[in-house]
């Protein structure tokens, strides 16, 4: 009975098949937002309201012709969209939403949960830097050292940003810094600020407009993804969506207080803040036009990384005051 | 590390095929070279064969974008050579489609340009706005792209009452949204930021390089044909030359919009103004031997069309030097010293019509780099020598 309620909890709900569900969805509503602010129509056509666009663009592209450059290096090549898919889909299983006791810590919500969280979530950038590299196209490979040279700008801001609210909280762990909010929902004003630079540094992280820099089409081509086609591209790009959805969740949890109410509830919640939360992103999207790698370092440097720390000391003298 | 990528023949940025290799070290440009001549059509010897009537359509198929610029730079000529006075009404209409094909090229080129620095959201609305104004030629005659409006001695098509009327409806339409994307095109920190210092090029770089065009009135040559040698209905209009003089691409975008501006102005004047009478005259068969250039402020800078005839129903030469060519030196000179991701903006923001500067093709032997002039049988002599020795030959055959 364990077993089969791991196989279903790993392949079904929340495994692969709801991630791979929700994460369309989720897709199509920043489809549909950002071409409603761009007085375009979005999806309409397959299914109601083009809601099956994403999963019938997922299909196409598994069913086109996979060509593996000779040059590349053929292994990792192959392997990288697997296994960013494999990265993503594992963190969205530690999202205080589904299977965590808050008494009782299991292997999918224990005390530091928060941390491996973000490193999972890092995970998939320097696979795109492999990815890229591994191709040996010209072009993949500035998208390559693009995609590092973001890493090093966004990162520190976000970790920054999203730890200070757990430095508050006084845990490491996600269900009880969401549970810690939802006792004391006024402290979230606190943390705006830290919302603030993590939504932008999300942006970044899942590479949209303005940061959509390392596959900027009309610089470098397709950068990281000029070489990938194929099925190999569609686990990428899945990758980005469920990507998109961990993401959201985890600042829905730091951010927003998290998901009350139970399973059902909770679940709802769920829905609405990563749907607020992709909204955002999806105003950002439109509303800028790309900035350049070095524009991204400074604004990281300069705006971002201080602004985080401003929040952190925020936090911690708030928590010494506090006690 | 020094390296080289190719930005075409073929690339995302580019609509038409050149080719620009970058020497590049990291980001920065180091080196630049244009190739030309992937795309050339041999426009100017099909005119010799063309008597003039359907050299109209022919130099019309030049451009895409600028056909009226085209057609009727040659027009103009070919009267000029006819000696022909065409009815005030008749060049009133031919040069209101000018501007409206002013104001549909610099719609198109502003989307684009939103689209190269990555605000597609820019691109979408600019591209939206370009419609009213499609429309508007539609109506006028016919057609969206080539309006097929000019004959010599005047248009084909006139305008009546209501048309004029959607006209001023259509401008004023216009006007309003051009105003709101020169606040978003000037003040939008992101996009400012990607195109403000970028492609410098200072005034004296610029009258040097003979660049033309918007390219040059953002750097503060204020050149423009329309006013320092006002042909047609021009002196008649009132209008300033719109310059810039940041010398960027910031400069060019603002250049382009304030010269909608100046358009919608130029429109509604020869709208209101609209004369009565005939909208064409008869012109001869044959034009008087002769030789004539002929100027025309193209969207995209200044046209010039050489035109000899030799007494008889054909020209003898015709010569089209498009302004993009005039702006490639420019272009170079701009791109040196930037980075990777400016490119697409900067060689964007000469608006390039590359298949209208394609004049000439050079053979280069890829071995020793020697250039050489063959004649077309010993191409075919060529072609003919290679064919059985193809080494594609065993594959032409699909296997099943």
């Amino acid at each position: 009975m364990a077993a089969l309620r791991t196989v279903l909890y790993l392949f079904v709900y929340p495994g692969i098949l709801f991630l791979f569900v929700y994460s369309t969805f989720c897709e199509w509503f920043d489809r549909k937002v950002y071409a409603r602010l761009q007085n375009r129509m979005g999806p309409t056509h397959t299914g109601r309201f083009g809601l099956l666009q994403p999963i019938a663009d997922f299909f196409k592209l598994m069913s086109k012709e996979d060509v593996v450059p000779e040059a590349a290096d053929k292994g990792f090549f192959n392997a990288l969209p697997a296994f960013g898919l494999a990265v993503v889909s594992t963190a969205a299983l530690l999202l205080p939403v589904w299977n965590f006791d808050l008494a009782a810590p299991g292997w999918t919500s224990f005390q530091g949960d928060i941390i491996v969280m973000l490193y999972l979530l890092s995970l998939p950038t320097l696979i795109l830097f492999l990815a890229a590299w591994s191709s040996t196209n010209l072009f993949s490979t500035i998208g390559g050292a693009r995609v590092l040279t973001m890493l090093f700008g966004y990162e520190v801001p976000l970790f920054l940003a999203v730890l200070s609210p757990a430095v508050l909280a006084g845990s490491w762990r996600l269900a009880e810094i969401a549970a810690f909010y939802q006792a004391k929902p006024l402290l979230l004003l606190v943390n705006i600020l830290g919302f603030l630079v993590a939504v932008v540094a999300v942006q970044a992280k899942l590479e949209r407009c303005p940061f959509d820099i390392p596959d900027a089409e009309t610089e470098i081509v397709g950068g990281t993804f000029t070489e990938y086609s194929g099925k190999k591209l569609a686990l990428f790009r899945l990758a980005f969506d469920i990507e998109m959805v961990v993401a959201s969740g985890l600042l829905a949890a730091v951010f927003l207080g998290g998901f009350p109410g139970g399973p059902l509830l909770g679940f709802v919640w769920f829905v609405l803040k990563t749907l607020f939360i992709i909204f955002l992103l999806s105003l950002i999207r439109a509303l800028t036009s790309r900035i350049r790698i070095d524009q991204v370092i400074s604004l990281s440097w300069k705006v971002l990384a201080p602004l985080a720390i401003v929040q952190l000391l925020a936090s911690i003298l708030l928590k010494g005051f506090m006690s | 590390m020094s390296f080289e990528i190719p930005i075409g023949p073929q690339h995302p940025a580019l609509k038409e095929p050149i080719s620009l290799r970058m020497t590049v070290e990291g980001e920065v440009i180091t080196g630049v070279d244009i190739r030309l001549g992937y795309n050339h059509r041999g426009v100017e010897k099909v005119a010799e064969e063309k008597n003039w009537t359907q050299n109209i359509y022919l130099t019309e198929r030049i451009c895409g974008i600028c056909s009226h610029s085209h057609a009727t730079c040659f027009v103009q000529g070919v009267e000029k050579l006819m000696e022909l006075a065409p009815p005030k009404r008749g060049l009133y209409i031919r040069y209101l489609v000018s501007e409206l094909e002013r104001i549909h090229s610099h719609l198109l080129w502003l989307g684009v340009a939103g689209h190269e620095a990555g605000f597609d959201s820019f691109f979408m609305y600019t591209w939206r706005d370009r419609e009213i104004v499609m429309d508007l030629l539609e109506m006028i005659s016919g057609n969206r792209v080539h309006y097929a409006i000019n004959t010599i001695g005047g248009v084909r098509r006139d305008l009546d009452e209501g048309q004029r009327a959607k006209i001023l409806e259509g401008v004023a339409t216009l006007r309003k949204r051009s105003e709101y994307y020169f606040r978003i095109g000037a003040n939008e920190p992101s996009f400012v930021a990607r195109i403000a210092g970028v492609g410098m090029l200072s005034k004296e770089q610029a009258i040097a390089l003979c660049a033309t065009g918007p390219v040059a009135k953002a750097s503060g040559v204020g050149r423009d044909v329309r006013k320092e040698d006002p042909y047609a209905v021009y002196d008649e209009l009132d209008f300033a030359v719109c310059t810039a003089d940041t010398c960027d691409v910031l400069g060019r975008v603002v250049v382009r919009v304030m010269e909608l501006l100046e358009s919608y102005k130029m429109i509604e004047q020869m709208v209101r103004n609209l004369p009565a009478g005939d909208i064409a005259c008869k012109a001869p068969r044959k034009a008087k031997p002769g030789e004539t250039v002929s100027r025309y402020e193209a969207p995209r800078g200044e046209n010039i069309h050489y035109i000899k005839s030799n007494g008889s129903d054909k020209p003898e030469r015709l010569k089209v030097r498009a302004p993009t060519l005039g702006n490639y030196p420019a272009t170079v000179e701009m791109l040196r010293g930037c980075f990777i991701a400016d490119i697409p903006l900067i060689f964007a923001a000469i608006d390039p019509c590359i298949c209208c500067a394609e004049r000439a093709v050079t053979l280069v032997d890829a071995r020793n780099g020697a250039e050489a002039i063959v004649r077309m049988s010993e191409l075919r002599r060529r072609a003919l020598e290679r064919a059985p020795k193809a080494p594609l030959k065993g594959n032409a055959v699909w296997p099943l």
